[in-house]
């Protein structure tokens, strides 16, 4: 399911990212890649994200969201 | 003598945005520059130096980055920087409270080939998060120096710099002084567990992949890099395949690379980058101690609030007023002060000649140097203020908080939150937020922000309005007025972006992708130095482009002088009769004062666009000012300070004020503030517009976008407000 789905305070684990190398690869300069574990600190239901991963909090558009798949 | 000793090492200081990095390169080098706390603030990369003995450190900093991927200009300038300029040292800052995530950029840089020394920032941070991370092994791991460290308060330095040397004697660059290196020290102890290792550490790709980097390593001509760019290669990096490898080897290469990512089931930069991460765990596996969950920080309860669906942007538009009312409630008593001293420093050059004298170099000097000086340096205190407010925001962290509440607003007008980042810097000056548009990826998402950014009013209006305000609106109103003109240009900006992005820049929006940095309370020390850096900058431009116009514009003003059967127009005053009036008719010296601006060059040029702007409710007054401000728009005041007073000994601002509510009504006050806002960006911001768009083109589409809307708002306001009946006193 998509990363918009997972409600505040939720953990997930990361399965694919749909988009180009680029951004692939600054995710994953980031931490996020598939395999991670993050937890959603905040989903608003609209605006952008909030996850932590690694021990940092990152903030992610709600349209680039849609386009990561977690489980 | 000392000189031809000298050894220089060259130090790159590299590390992730908010790693402290900016702190760490201030200390060493003693350099005045801004250190913030959100994403890509040290776009520019900074040079500053550090003696020690004879040995001299040539250190630059490298803009923040997480990884040398190309995916955006700071990356690359910093990936350009290491594998061109071979520095003789790269110290790699991480954050001690966000290890694994910092040693990623730590093996790329391995990889590259860097002689590094790791600085293990905010330890600090790192302990009370209950952290534990045992150093020696560390560097026995990474096969690097490690170095303890708190940037913030200069802890660790002198280790930094011993590391520094010793890495750069073992590269063999300098011939050891052994009297140089203390081999003691806490920061020390790291270097003799790196020689146990006998040399850095690289990642391992596992055999597969290592089989395909050895292949293409092969083809590649023979560097120290050469492994980097290959890694790079199977990743499918294009610029590393642009920049490095030979027109005839590229077709083995991709080929090369083409078959594994065929064989492999994920995406091959997917999957080093896994590795990667895999190979860092390994080494953080007995070296990090971390606590058994993870906690919910005091960043994340104040984020709670800050970052609030609802609460998050009445939060962030009360910060906003508190900063622009505080502005001017500490402000203004300071500025008196420096009034009055103007004011005595005019009377005391005055004095110097016979009472009533009408010596040029006396009015050069009094009204045209230090009128004009002064108009800009009584400033001083709102400017500082408005700056250490912006300070305390970035050095915080809110900053970044601000582009996250911002997001859901920009990203309906086409931008990102991240634009935010620049148009929040504006209100200091547009010519460094210009700069920061760099940290925008996409470069319609970067001329999108550029093109609006002047609309945030910059510190140079400031004093625009300070000297408008209290002229037109009581009390009560001031801060409400100084708030109304800012949310207009904001609101201007936002919709100037949102045309822009329907218009001229159609397509998809660029992802919001960003690190929130942890709260931090900055140092009052940290304060200051980004306070008076600024300030230091303001009263340089005083010193320099602003004094040499006032000169200009004095000479403007001043030059030439009517003769004796000069007619003046009709109407030319209202003070004056309406029939024809001969110039040695006038009686009255303030008549006299005007024709003669009336006669100059400045005069001229405001009656030529007087009937342009004379729907908006300007006289020629305005218009020779507002011509003045082209150069730099503090210069406003200090035109309107000439076009009003010259002749007059005390030049006030409060003579100055009191002469313009005679001459016009509040309303026309507003609008010339609103005009000042949104017309014509100053010199420099043109300058750097032209120079950040890479096209005079849009530094030019700027200018006249911007000054046709001036127009056009300013006439609706003036016209509406006639209207109204709001025209009168």
């Amino acid at each position: 399911m998509p990363l918009t789905m997972v409600n505040e305070g939720n953990k997930a684990v990361l399965l694919s990212i749909e988009g180009g190398r680029q951004l692939r690869s600054r995710l994953a300069a980031l931490g996020l890649l598939p395999g991670a574990e993050l937890e959603v600190i905040q989903n608003s239901g609209q605006g952008p994200f909030v996850v932590a991963v690694k021990g940092s909090r990152i903030v992610i558009g709600r349209g680039m969201a849609a386009r990561i798949a977690v489980e | 003598m000392a000189t031809t000793l000298e050894k220089t090492i060259n130090v790159a200081v590299a590390g992730n945005p908010n790693s402290g990095k900016t702190t760490i390169f201030n200390n060493l080098t003693g350099a005045r520059q801004r250190v913030g706390n959100y994403p890509g603030v040290t776009v520019e990369w900074k040079k500053g130096t550090h003696r020690r003995g004879d040995i001299k450190l040539d250190l630059i900093d490298l803009p923040g980055t997480y990884s040398l991927t190309a995916f955006s200009e700071e990356e690359l300038v910093a990936r350009d920087y290491l594998l061109n300029s071979s520095p003789d040292v790269v110290v790699n800052v991480v954050d001690a409270s966000n290890l694994e995530r910092n040693l990623f950029l730590t093996t790329e840089l391995l990889e590259i080939g860097c002689p590094l020394v790791l600085v293990l920032n905010m330890t600090d941070v790192a302990r009370d998060r209950g952290l534990g991370i045992d150093i020696a092994r560390l560097a026995e791991k990474l096969g690097v120096p490690v170095v303890p460290a708190i940037g913030n308060k200069g802890v660790g330095m002198d280790e930094v710099v011993e590391a520094v040397m010793q890495v750069a004697v073992s590269q063999a660059s300098l011939p050891g002084p052994a009297g140089l290196c203390r081999e003691s020290g806490p920061g020390l102890a790291s270097l003799a567990a790196v020689e146990k290792r006998g040399g850095p550490a690289r990642v391992h790709y596992g055999s597969e992949v290592e089989k395909v980097i050895r292949e293409i390593e092969h083809i590649l001509p023979e560097s120290d890099s050469r492994r980097w760019q290959a890694v790079k290669l199977v990743a499918g990096d294009d610029k590393v395949i642009d920049q490095m490898v030979a027109p005839g080897a590229r077709e083995a290469v991709t080929g090369l690379a083409a078959r594994f990512a065929d064989s492999s089931i994920d995406e091959p930069d997917i999957l080093l980058a896994r590795l990667r991460y895999e190979f860092i765990s390994g080494i953080c596996q007995g070296v990090l101690r971390a606590p058994a969950s993870d906690l919910i920080t005091t960043s994340d309860r104040i984020d709670r609030i800050a970052m609030h669906p609802v609460w998050g942007v009445p939060i962030f538009l009360t910060l906003m007023y508190m900063v622009f009312t505080l502005t001017f409630s500490l402000g203004n008593p300071l500025m008196d002060l420096i009034d009055i001293g103007f004011g005595k420093l005019s009377g005391l050059v005055s004095g110097l000649w016979t009472l009533g004298s009408t010596s040029p170099l006396r009015s050069l000097i009094v009204d045209g140097i230090i009128g004009g000086v002064g108009g800009v340096i009584v400033f001083l205190p709102n400017i500082v203020l408005l700056f250490m407010a912006i300070a305390i925001l970035e050095g915080t962290g809110y900053m970044a908080r601000a582009a996250f509440v911002m997001d859901r607003f920009m990203s309906k007008v086409g931008l990102h939150g991240k634009s935010f980042i620049p148009l929040l810097i504006g209100f200091g000056c547009t010519v460094p937020a210009i700069m920061a548009t760099r940290t925008l990826e996409s470069r319609r998402d970067r001329l999108i922000t550029m093109m609006v950014l002047p609309l945030m009013s910059c510190g140079a209006r400031l004093p625009i309005y300070a000297l408008l305000i209290p002229a037109f609106f009581p009390a009560r109103l001031q801060g409400p007025a100084l708030w109304l003109i800012y949310v207009t240009g904001i609101l201007l900006a936002l919709g100037g972006a949102h045309f822009l992005r329907a218009t001229l820049f159609r397509g998809e929006t660029t992802p919001f992708l960003m690190e929130l940095p942890p709260y931090r309370m900055p140092t009052a020390g940290s304060l200051l130095v980004q306070m008076w850096t600024r300030a230091w900058l303001y009263l340089k431009k005083a010193g320099t482009v602003i004094l040499g116009a006032a000169i200009i514009l004095w000479f403007l003003t001043y030059y030439p002088k009517p003769s004796a059967d000069y007619v003046l127009p009709a109407g030319f005053d209202n003070t004056t009769a309406a029939e024809a009036t001969k110039f040695s008719e006038i009686t009255d010296p303030n008549v006299e004062q005007a024709a003669e601006l009336s006669y100059s060059i400045a005069g001229r040029v405001g009656r030529l666009i007087e009937p342009a702007i004379a729907p908006l409710g300007f006289d020629w007054r305005i218009g020779t000012a507002l011509v003045g401000a082209i150069a730099a728009k503090e210069v406003f005041v200090a035109q309107m300070g000439i076009v009003f007073a010259v002749g007059e000994a005390d030049e006030t601002s409060d003579q100055l004020r009191a002469q313009l509510r005679h001459r016009y009504s509040p309303l026309i006050g507003f609008c010339i503030m609103l005009f000042a806002l949104i017309s014509t960006p100053c010199i420099a911001t043109f300058a750097i517009t032209r120079q950040e768009a890479g096209s005079i083109k849009w530094a030019f589409a700027q200018t006249f976008g911007l000054t046709a809307l001036a127009w056009v708002v300013t006439f609706l306001v003036y016209q509406g407000g006639l209207l109204l009946g709001l025209g009168g006193a």
